[in-house]
């Protein structure tokens, strides 16, 4: 029954959020210290000598880049080490044996993980506002981004959360992809300002266009087609979305 | 109405590793049924595919005949398990854990804390409700899971090695409350070494060897199959045991002995001699482990 459905997804959620709020300090504490260095750093000391950036100061350029930065890496750690580990100590089994359906599944831990990827987002927001003074051009499309953004890095890390065997795993994501995208998806620079060659290669990062999108929604300016950018997000949304139910119907790393 | 169905089951590991060959099973409504087999028989293979910790390769299975594919919600409802390995989040305290394994079987947050209150009173653990379950003692933990199974009111329990590793007394203390939950309705099966559980407890039992059921009956009447029976004579003295050698008693204690005897009737012939030989017989017991026995045989066979 779809009541009963609800309920589990319910259940999962607030495990989810229970769980990250009860570890507040490992979970949201850093990555504001780390956004917060960053205003400082490369806002203030060198921001201040770099000047504006199509037509706004460098500091207020980069806050959404660096909001957007936690939203990505918090929702994808998030559903990754509470779903590997949760595989690690076979608690997993309770859901497996229980009469929820694996969309539920999926729903669950991606809201739970977006929740926190939009808790972090926020108060790095709020910390941004120390240092400058963000203007809103559309708060519809600031949410937007942010949602679907969250939602496609909760399920890349429930992905790898499936697929991981060992701890090694679900670092090596973050570690080795997810970073040099995020640095290189025009967080601190415009692409503008690359040379053709940077500018092309550019274009095959998606995260350049949740950045770009996100960044829009502040000042009202994007390096890519704000259109073009929401299609993205959706087509990466849902082709993650059903490669996930696959693998959960399938059972791959969860039952043999 | 059947509590278990079990057709043509057939599992086949990614190595290649048959695992289960077309098995089939029936477990009725209300049994109290033990499935029984060496490591690696195939046990906790069947078990899982029940439970959906395994995918099968082939067969069919319904729970109180609904089919685990096709209404693959309500035949979970039906099904608690208890697993060999402790398998809960150890960072959570045990209620908790009891009340989200309700919400995973869509039971609202409040009717799961009634719930949960209900079971981890009857299983002793309702002082230890907001213990961290990491620091719970090893029975506290196997009880844990027993409470976690029966929260969304299963009519089937189904408990692999459920007193693997536990103390004497404890375990005697789940036998009885498995007891109880059967009197009172719910289905169990159950696997375990301890073939002593298994003729106290079970009315039927199963044995499983190299993934294919081998027989399937009453515990009474697989017993029956047994040619020999062991006796327990405590007698007055031991003087004569020497005249007795053709039986092949062995010597226990002082005064007791233990002696395999076919179930034709050879009771009596023995008792006989034993009078005859001038032993004084004070006690005599059946030996119990007669299952034991036969699995044993069939192991071997």
């Amino acid at each position: 029954m779809l009541s009963e459905q609800i309920i589990a997804f319910k259940t999962i959620v607030r495990r989810e959020v229970v769980r990250f709020m009860r570890i507040w300090t490992q979970t949201l504490l850093p990555p504001v210290i780390t956004q917060s260095l960053y205003f400082i750093i490369f806002g203030k000391f060198i921001g201040s000598r770099i000047g504006e950036v199509q037509g706004v100061s460098y500091m207020a350029f980069i806050v959404p880049g660096l909001v957007m930065m936690s939203v990505i890496s918090s929702s994808y750690s998030n559903v990754v080490s509470s779903f590997f580990s949760s595989k690690f100590q076979r608690s997993v089994e309770e859901l497996l044996v229980s009469s929820t359906s694996n969309w539920v599944i999926m729903a669950g831990y991606v809201i739970g993980g977006a929740l926190r990827g939009i808790c972090v987002g926020t108060l790095v927001f709020f910390v941004s506002i120390l240092f400058t003074r963000p203007v809103i051009y559309h708060f519809g499309i600031i949410a937007f981004f942010m949602m679907l953004s969250a939602l496609l890095f909760a399920l890349a890390g429930l992905i790898n959360g499936i697929y991981a065997q060992k701890f090694d795993d679900i670092s090596f994501v973050p570690n080795f992809i997810l970073t040099p995208l995020m640095y290189l998806g025009g967080v601190f620079y415009s692409i503008e300002n690359l040379p053709v060659f940077w500018q092309n290669l550019s274009q095959y990062n998606p995260i350049l266009y949740m950045v770009n999108g996100f960044r829009y929604g502040f000042y009202g300016f994007s390096d890519v087609d704000i259109r073009t950018s929401a299609l993205i997000l959706v087509f990466f949304v849902l082709s993650l979305g059903a490669f996930c139910l696959y693998l959960l119907k399938k059972g791959t790393g969860l039952k043999t | 109405m059947h509590a278990i169905q079990v057709e043509d089951l057939t599992k086949v590991y990614a190595n290649d590793t048959l695992a289960l060959e077309k098995v089939n099973l029936t477990i009725n409504a209300g049994d109290f049924f033990a499935l029984l087999g060496a490591n690696g028989a195939g046990k906790t293979t069947m078990i899982g595919i029940i439970t959906g910790i395994v995918m099968k390769t082939k067969g069919k299975v319904h729970i109180f005949q609904y089919d685990i594919d096709r209404n693959f919600a309500e035949a979970r409802k039906m099904i608690g398990v208890v697993p060999q390995e402790f398998n809960f989040n150890i960072f959570e305290k045990a209620q908790d854990i009891l009340i989200t394994q309700a919400g995973y079987f869509g039971i609202d947050r409040s009717e799961a804390i009634k719930r949960s209150e209900v079971v981890l009173k009857q299983l002793g653990l309702w002082e230890k409700r907001n213990e961290v379950s990491r620091n719970l003692s090893g029975g506290m933990k196997r009880r844990l899971m027993i409470s976690r199974a029966l929260v969304h009111n299963p009519k089937l329990l189904i408990l692999d090695e459920p007193t693997a590793g536990v103390d004497v007394e404890l375990r005697h203390g789940m036998w009885d409350y498995l007891r109880k939950l059967n009197e009172q309705g719910v289905t169990i099966l159950l696997t375990t070494h301890y073939l002593e559980e298994v003729e106290q407890m079970c009315r039927y039992a199963a044995i499983i060897k190299n993934g294919q059921i081998i027989k399937h009956d009453k515990v009474s009447s697989l017993v029956q199959l047994l040619e020999m029976e062991a006796y327990e004579f405590t007698v007055k003295d031991m003087h004569g045991l020497d005249k007795i050698k053709k039986y092949h008693p062995s010597v226990r204690d002082a005064n007791v002995f233990e002696v395999e005897l076919h179930r034709n009737n050879e009771l009596n012939d023995f008792i006989c001699q034993v009078h005859k030989v001038g032993m004084e017989i004070i006690d005599i017991r059946p030996k119990g482990y007669r299952l034991e026995k036969l699995f044993l045989n069939i192991m071997r066979e």
